[in-house]
């Protein structure tokens, strides 16, 4: 049944935001620890087990998959409840900060992911079109 | 007549929100293909259209959450809020490769750090630069350029004053609204194509919305992974800000 899946996914997420909580409590934070993260983890295992011993039949998958699509206009749902008009009133600090934080964040995340071995495999024709990006996104 | 209609969508929010958001996204889809011949994902369409939104919600209401702020779209803030978000978040963990992911562990960790220092340092450094000399404002801020819930619990840790902490927020939202609209263009910059990609990006870019909804506009297979890392990140800098941080600029401007 559809509802199997969609109750594996809420005690998944349920347990994950508790021990989220409970880490966050043990270190002396006021806040969740990875709670998500922690949700998300016991989800894969849990497929993993399930799927082992014959427990996870097509439906019991369409549970939790059906939620996984859903993910974009929860997004989108989000975005249009965001604080726009203050973030904009913030002034240069707000937006200097950001953007340089980003600026620097970005140069970093390009370096490392250029490291990995297999990252240019498939696309060996592209460097020059992500060169042109580069320059227009710096 | 009219008013049952109103009625009928004030009694039924979340289910209105799924009608609205489903408007938004199959404009944003037609925009996608005819306007820019697929070239800018519908995704990424859908979220500057809900922006927009959240502008005109909150210039209109005065209030702090955009759209959700107007009763005839409160339901936007239930389906957009953290619970049916972290909800539909953690299903995507679905999806994980576990071998992928246990391949990223160490990167995934080293992206995490950097991902929490630099953006505090160029942040404080803004600060600065401003004249918010001081520590615990230098430190409010950087932590906002952590991300817009660091930067209010630091804050609110090392006892920093409201504007301060308005500040600090808005720079963490400014961060957010630019990964979420900036990364699908960036993509090909930031080598976005793998697991293990989509994890450094997780880990450095930061804020869970800003990530999740930019790997979303980029590629939707990547989202698990960035997110699996970011969220680490917000408990990460609520961890080190109002501790390592704050001492370490303590220690510089003292």
């Amino acid at each position: 049944m559809i509802i199997y899946g969609t109750a594996l996914l809420a005690v998944c997420h349920l347990l994950g935001i508790f021990l989220g909580d409970l880490l966050g409590a043990l270190i002396g934070v006021k806040t969740n620890v990875g709670g998500v993260g922690i949700a998300m983890i016991l989800l894969i295992c849990a497929r993993l087990y399930m799927h082992k011993r014959g427990l996870m039949p097509q439906t019991t998958e369409l549970g939790v998959t059906f939620w996984g699509a859903m993910y974009i206009p929860v997004v989108v749902a989000m975005a249009a409840q965001q604080n726009v008009v203050a973030a904009l009133r913030g002034g240069p600090v707000a937006v200097l900060a950001a953007m340089g934080a980003l600026a620097l964040c970005a140069s970093t995340i390009a370096l490392i992911n250029r490291t990995e071995k297999d990252a240019g495999d498939e696309t060996v024709t592209e460097p020059s079109s992500d060169v042109k990006t580069g320059v227009k996104t710096a | 007549m009219i008013e049952m209609l109103e009625k009928t969508v004030l009694h039924n929010g979340l289910v209105t929100a799924f009608a609205v958001v489903g408007l938004i996204m199959y404009v944003s889809m037609l925009l996608s293909r005819y306007l820019t011949m697929g070239r800018v994902h519908g995704s990424a369409i859908a979220i500057l259209i809900g922006l927009g939104l959240a502008y005109w919600g909150g210039s209109h209401t005065g209030g702090q959450k955009g759209l959700a702020d107007l009763s005839l779209f409160s339901g936007i803030g239930l389906m957009g809020g953290a619970m049916l978000r972290d909800f539909a978040i953690v299903a995507t963990a679905f999806e994980v490769q576990a071998t992928e992911a246990r391949k990223a562990g160490m990167i995934g960790v080293v992206a995490l750090v950097l991902g929490t220092v630099l953006p505090f340092i160029v942040g404080a450094g803004v600060a600065y630069a401003f004249g918010y000399t001081d520590a615990v404002s230098m430190t409010t801020i950087g932590a906002g350029a952590v991300t817009y819930i660091v930067g209010p619990v630091t804050g609110a840790a090392i006892g920093a004053s409201s504007e301060i902490m308005a500040l600090s927020i808005a720079t963490g939202l400014v961060k957010a609204i630019l990964v979420m609209v900036g990364t699908p263009v960036a993509a090909g910059f930031l080598r976005l194509k793998t697991p293990r990609s989509a994890m450094v990006f997780g880990g450095l870019a930061g804020t869970v919305s800003g990530v999740s909804a930019g790997l979303a506009a980029t590629d939707r297979k990547l989202v698990p992974y960035g997110t699996l890392v970011a969220t680490f990140h917000t408990g990460l800098g609520c961890l080190m800000g109002p501790s390592v941080l704050y001492f370490a600029v303590k220690s510089l401007v003292a």
